[in-house]
């Protein structure tokens, strides 16, 4: 449909006004939310992801299409609600504890969110038990950890301990990434899955959760 | 000591330092820890770090001040000691340097993003590197060490801020660059190019890179400052990638291995070379034998 491949032309020029008034436009229409969603605003951030995959664009052109993505949303969210279309996964994610870095994890909530993910963003230097409540309390099936410095990384291994505690293992899956953060050391510290981007971790994420 | 923008235009090669933020962690620093609060808590720290670098050979000592601003002290609520902590960390390293080095004021991102793809108004941001600035300068810094940009939007506001604080200070502004498929960029998609003509233009005295990917992607982001720009160009690798090892971070490249590479970076003609991340007196020390050898 053109409309939608126009809206999500807007998403990827990072448009916000665009967006939102071409999302106004679909709706009045009678277009589905859930096809405005896939095909306008999921599917121009899936060109967005692409791009910024292979360095084509870089992270101002990112956080722009994401402000454009979120001004479709405020549009299409009460639709979505009001027909009971539920997102295709729950994700808490935040920087662990004594960690104030922000950028990657936020650039995973991007990703996520335009992948379809309902994201519960916790902020930076969060307590273990924080991700973990949440977590639980939300019904989140995936708890996504950021670190940039390798003296907070092993705050990662304290939540995998807290949800094995809790017997939310296998219930909560977690995913870290960040900088310093390598494969082994996901294993090492019993993570179900790492993340080597952003754009990895929502393929990840969506294997975790058989999605695809 | 004669003035550093004088030595630089009449061509001399200097050696920067290597890395605090290691050097801190190794001496009490905690984890999560402003690095910037050691600076009221143990001065006598951040002096014995600044000696073992001048006995290592370096002619610019950087200051603990990376991240100074309010802005990015307001991450711990510490904004209201930006003066305290900027003016200390001059002094620290006056105390040790005594005319032999140049006090290099470091000033390191913002952390915050700027408007429109970020939160933070140009106005915000150039605020608060004036105030930073304002302080390093009224407490005797030789030169401002504007570093580990990835925008160039920050690092001209940066540069600009210093300029008009104090128009003669000598200002060097270096940026970090990652390798891609395509070329370098930095995180926020500058290229080397577009760096050295928008630094330029803010004002810098000398542009380059600093941390970043070890020094043997270093040598390629060299060459294309030198192509681009006619600036002093200044080069503060890391140590290679931080890894890992059974809870200890480890940075695998040697004093030896930055030395025989450094020559590359003096035969491209880079007039301060220093470490970032990981480096040790031990590798200013190689680098020291490297620029006598060179300067003859």
């Amino acid at each position: 449909m053109a409309a939608l491949a126009e809206l999500a032309d807007a998403v990827v020029r990072g448009d916000p006004a665009q967006v939102a008034a071409l999302t106004r436009d679909v709706i009045r229409e009678g277009v589905p939310p859930k096809e405005i969603l896939d095909h306008g605003l999921i599917a121009g951030m899936t060109v967005v992801g692409d791009r910024f995959r292979v360095h084509e664009i870089f992270l101002p052109d990112v956080l722009l299409a994401a402000k454009a993505m979120y001004a479709g949303m405020d549009e299409l969210k009460p639709l979505l609600v009001r027909d009971g279309i539920p997102s295709i996964g729950k994700v808490v994610i935040g920087t662990v504890q004594g960690d104030l870095h922000d950028i990657g994890k936020n650039l995973v909530g991007i990703m996520l969110k335009g992948a379809g993910f309902e994201v519960i963003d916790l902020g930076h230097d969060v307590p273990p038990e924080r991700m973990v409540e949440t977590a639980a309390e939300q019904g989140a099936s995936v708890i996504g950890m950021s670190a940039l410095l390798t003296t907070t990384m092993p705050v990662m291994g304290e939540v995998v301990a807290l949800l094995k505690a809790r017997r939310l293992e296998g219930v909560i899956h977690t995913i870290v990434g960040g900088a310093p953060v390598t494969e082994a050391f996901a294993r090492e510290i019993g993570a179900d899955a790492y993340g080597y981007d952003a754009g990895n971790a929502v393929d990840v994420v969506k294997e975790l959760l058989g999605r695809r | 000591m004669r003035p550093l923008l004088a030595r630089l235009a009449a061509g001399d090669l200097l050696v920067g330092d290597g890395a605090l933020g290691t050097m801190l962690l190794e001496r009490g620093l905690r984890p999560g820890q402003p690095p910037e609060s050691l600076t009221l808590t143990r001065p006598e720290v951040l002096e014995e770090v600044a000696r073992l670098y001048l006995d290592a050979g370096a002619d610019l000592l950087e200051t603990n001040t990376f991240g100074g601003s309010p802005l990015k002290l307001a991450l711990h609520g510490l904004e209201a000691e930006t003066e305290r902590f900027n003016r200390e960390a001059v002094r620290a390293v006056r105390r040790v340097a005594e005319g032999r080095a140049y006090v290099a004021a470091s000033v390191g991102p913002s952390g915050r993003l700027a408007e429109p793809y970020g939160d933070t108004s140009a106005t915000a941001l150039s605020e608060s590197f004036r105030r930073q600035v304002a302080a390093l300068v009224a407490a005797g810094a030789d030169c401002i060490c504007v570093e580990t940009m990835t925008d160039l939007v920050e690092a001209t506001l940066a540069v600009r801020a210093a300029k008009d604080i104090a128009p003669t200070i000598p200002v060097l502004a270096t940026m970090t660059f990652d390798p891609t498929p395509r070329g370098y960029f930095t995180i926020m998609g500058v290229t080397v190019p577009a760096a050295a003509a928008g630094l330029e233009q803010a004002g810098a005295d000398a542009v380059g890179s600093n941390c970043g990917n070890g020094v043997e992607h270093m040598v390629a982001i060299a060459r294309e400052f030198r192509a681009a720009s006619r600036l002093p160009v200044v080069i503060q690798p890391n140590a290679g990638l931080p890894r890992t090892v059974g809870g200890r971070t480890v940075y695998d490249e040697t004093p030896e291995f930055l030395a025989d590479k450094a020559k590359e970076l003096v035969a491209l003609g880079v007039s301060i070379i220093g470490g970032c991340c990981g480096t040790t007196p031990d590798h200013i020390r190689a680098l020291r034998a490297v620029v006598d050898a060179a300067r003859g």
